[in-house]
Order: C-alpha cells, then sequence, then structure tokens
C-alpha cells in the first residue's frame, strides 16, 4: 500500500475535502491519501463524506495545529 | 554566457510571466544576456473567463481571441510547437517536430484540461462551457430548451471554482427573462456537503439559491452519465433526471507532465511559497499546472507569475530571489446577468464576500477587455 500525502492546511479552497475527492481519482484501489488539515471542520466533512462513498477512514490525529486523517481508497 | 529562460505554455501564466520577464531584464534581452523561449501550443490566446458568456450569446467569439504573437512581447522566441518531454534532469525540453531546447531557466505552464470523458456517458449526455466547442454546442441546447429539469453538476477537480455558480445564476435570469422559468426546474450539485468551497460563498449561495427556488443536492459526486434515459448517477447512490445537463467535467494538467513523469494526474509538486518544483532549484511551476492547494484561476495564475517574475529576474540579475507567493486569489462572481461581487483571500486571509451590486458586474464586463493589458504584463 502506498500513501499520498495532501497538504491542505492554509486552503479555503478547494479546500481538504474536495482536495482529497480529486486525489482519491488518482490513486489504485488499497492505496492511501494523508490529508494534512488546519480546518477543524475537516474531521467532521471528510469521514462524513467517505462513510458516505465507501471508503474506509484509517488512523486520524490531532498535531500541533492541524490534524492528520487518513483514507484508504475502497472502491 | 547568455541565460536561457524556457517557458513551456502560452497560457495566461506563461503569457504574464514571459512578457513581465521582457520588461525586467530589457537590457539583458537587449546585449544578448538574456533569452526568453516559448513553447505554445497554438498561435491564439484565448481569453477563458470569456466562455462563460458564450451559451447565452453575451460575448462575440472573436472578442475571446487575439493573436498569440501580438500578446506577446516582440523579443520573445514565440514557437508553436508543444513540448512532448520534460526534462528536468537533463535541463531541456523535446518537442512534437522533434527539436530540443535546453535551458538554463524553466518555468512549466502547460495548465490544466477538461476530461468528460472519465465519467462514462458524460462526453455524450452532457453540456459544458470550458472550452468553445462545448460553449457552442450548449448555446445550441439552450436555445432549443423550452422548459423542464436542468442540472448543473460539478466535479473534481475544476477550474475557476465560482463559474459553476455563476452559470447557475445565469441560467436563472436567461430563462426567466425567456418567460421558462415557470415550466423549468434547475437543480445544481456540489461534492461536498456545501454549495461551494468557500463557506462564506455557500452560505450566501445558500441564501440565493432559496430565495430563486433553485434547488441543490450536496455531497454529489458523478458516477455515470445515462444519455438515453436522462440521468446522472452520483458515486453517492443518487440518481437525478434532466432535460438538459450542463457540467463541470473534471480536470486534469497537460498531458506532458504525466509522460514526463512530473506529477500524478498532470498536476505538478510544487512550493507553494516559491513555486520551485519540489527537487529543482532553476524549474518553475505557475498557474493551474502545480499541486498547491488554492483555486485553480486566472488571477491565481496572475498573481503567481508576478512573484515569479519578481524571482526569475532576481535570480538573472543577482544570484538571488526576492520573495514569497502568499497564496493570493482574487475572484470576480456574476450573481445574475447584470450583478456581481468578488471574493479574495490568501493563505492566511480568509474570504468574505461582498453584497453583489451593478457596479462590480460592470467591472467585471470591463475586466473582460482589460484582461488583455493584464497578459501583456501592463496590468
Amino acid at each position: 500500500m502506498s500513501t499520498t500525502t495532501i497538504d491542505a492546511r492554509g486552503a479555503y479552497c478547494p479546500g481538504p475535502l474536495l482536495e482529497l475527492i480529486a486525489g482519491l481519482k488518482l490513486i489504485e484501489i488499497g492505496d492511501e491519501i494523508e490529508v494534512l488539515s488546519s480546518d477543524q471542520g475537516s474531521i467532521k466533512d471528510i469521514p462524513e463524506w467517505v462513510a458516505k462513498v465507501g471508503h474506509e477512514i484509517g488512523e486520524s490525529a490531532e498535531l500541533d495545529g492541524y490534524w492528520s486523517i487518513r483514507i484508504i481508497k475502497a472502491k | 554566457m547568455s541565460k536561457r529562460i524556457l517557458i513551456v505554455g502560452g497560457g495566461l501564466a506563461g503569457t504574464i510571466t514571459a512578457n513581465g520577464l521582457c520588461r525586467q531584464l530589457g537590457s539583458q534581452l537587449r546585449t544578448g544576456e538574456v533569452s526568453i523561449t516559448m513553447l505554445g501550443a497554438t498561435d491564439q490566446h484565448m481569453y477563458q473567463p470569456g466562455l462563460l458568456y458564450v451559451p447565452f450569446g453575451g460575448i462575440r467569439e472573436t472578442e475571446l481571441f487575439r493573436d498569440q504573437k501580438k500578446v506577446l512581447d516582440r523579443r520573445i522566441n514565440f514557437f508553436v510547437d508543444p513540448a512532448t518531454k520534460i526534462d528536468v534532469e537533463g535541463n531541456q525540453v523535446e518537442t512534437q517536430s522533434g527539436k530540443s531546447f535546453a535551458y538554463d531557466y524553466l518555468v512549466i505552464a502547460t495548465g490544466s484540461r477538461i476530461v468528460p470523458d472519465e465519467i462514462p456517458g458524460m462526453a455524450e449526455g452532457a453540456h459544458w462551457f470550458y472550452d468553445l466547442d462545448g460553449a457552442r454546442k450548449m448555446r445550441q441546447a439552450l436555445e432549443e430548451f423550452d422548459g423542464g429539469k436542468i442540472v448543473v453538476n460539478v466535479n473534481a477537480p475544476h477550474k475557476c471554482p465560482v463559474a459553476p455558480l455563476e452559470i447557475t445564476f445565469m441560467l436563472y435570469d436567461h430563462l426567466e427573462k425567456r418567460g421558462l422559468m415557470d415550466k423549468t426546474e434547475i437543480t445544481y450539485t456540489y461534492p461536498i456537503g456545501r454549495l461551494h468551497a468557500l463557506e462564506p460563498v455557500a452560505h450566501w449561495a445558500n441564501a440565493e439559491f432559496d430565495k430563486y427556488g433553485i434547488k441543490y443536492e450536496t455531497f454529489f459526486n458523478a458516477k455515470a452519465v445515462n444519455p438515453g434515459a436522462k440521468t446522472i448517477e452520483s458515486e453517492e447512490g443518487s440518481t437525478l433526471p434532466y432535460d438538459l445537463l450542463v457540467t463541470i467535467p473534471p480536470h486534469r494538467g497537460a498531458e506532458v507532465i504525466e509522460a514526463s513523469e512530473l506529477g500524478a494526474g498532470g498536476w505538478v509538486p510544487t512550493d507553494r511559497q516559491t513555486l520551485n518544483h519540489e527537487g529543482s532549484t532553476n524549474v518553475f511551476v505557475v498557474g493551474d499546472t502545480t499541486n498547491i492547494p488554492i483555486s485553480k484561476a486566472g488571477s491565481t495564475a496572475h498573481f503567481e507569475a508576478d512573484t515569479l517574475i519578481d524571482n526569475l529576474a532576481s535570480l538573472v540579475l543577482e544570484g538571488r530571489t526576492a520573495r514569497l507567493y502568499d497564496g493570493k486569489v482574487f475572484c470576480f462572481v456574476e450573481t445574475g446577468m447584470d450583478t456581481g461581487t468578488y471574493v479574495w483571500f490568501n493563505y492566511e486571509t480568509p474570504p468574505n464576500p461582498g453584497p453583489p451590486s451593478k457596479m462590480i458586474h460592470w467591472f467585471k464586463l470591463a475586466y473582460n477587455r482589460l484582461y488583455w493589458l493584464s497578459a501583456r504584463g501592463l496590468l
């Protein structure tokens, strides 16, 4: 499994979730994306969308003023 | 020995950069200490934001184009000869004609393109305005439209992030004026859980949509279009019927980027402040081509190019860079056929759009012409 990091810290537009949606189109099933986001809303809206579509949420962590959220492409 | 600056791509980002460098390096160009070469894909320069008006007959097609040679400073060596391979290790670029261009400094400005074929059925069943052919077809479809369900479908990634809202408001105004809104239903779909990536813009659009009776569905990423049944299906499991489907297709970067293994999807990994290609000190990336997580828009290209011009000129003249890009983006937002607003933000400052007015709409119309001064590096 390979991991791609999307550093969306400080990104107002398109923002972390849209960056994630675009990024998932470029990886293989089973591969992982780590999204770095300074927007607290990401810890809610990313898992909400991932569950809706049917991908998997991996480990997430609050770091120094930002969040790391891991998503595994499942379909 | 002459310093060779090579710019790959003749869109807005490459053109502003090339013209701006000419203004800063005039003496060196005259003595031959510096040369600037551009490799473009076409001899025409298109004002892409003008495509928004084409479906409504709101702009003459001739207004969209200028000869690229006339937009460029005459000191630039311009070739219509697209790059086919960019070798950042060997400091050279191969082109369609079989030539090879060596460089000391490289600017990658190859832009983005729509890829409707990535969604099954989209190319056959949908209309769009993100290229001239598509905008012409959408104009024809709109002329023939006499009421029914319109779906405006937005996909990721896409450039000009306010254009989907603009086309929706303009569709409403256009159909209202034709007396068709009483038998038309417009539904706008967006990939995430609100109507626009920018929260304040989404909040504002929500109220406007409710006021006009425009329906919306969020968390909608197109999975397939069925042109026979006239339906569009989402990854999230929703299906919407349509009589006219207007889509913002997903985008990719230029094929040459992937062919050169410079970045997945055609987006080049780029330092968000220095605009250096990650891992290179003499390669810069500007405009839609970067993978920087900000809007792919003309204004982004413009402000990035302003930074790059200063830095490249300083590198050539003094061996150091001048400043960092602060993430500035500025977008006009057409809020109908005769009102508009604007939004700006950077890495540190969140957006805060003001109330729409006729004055801002008129300024946008003026900018449709002032653009050519921007491209020439004068504005």
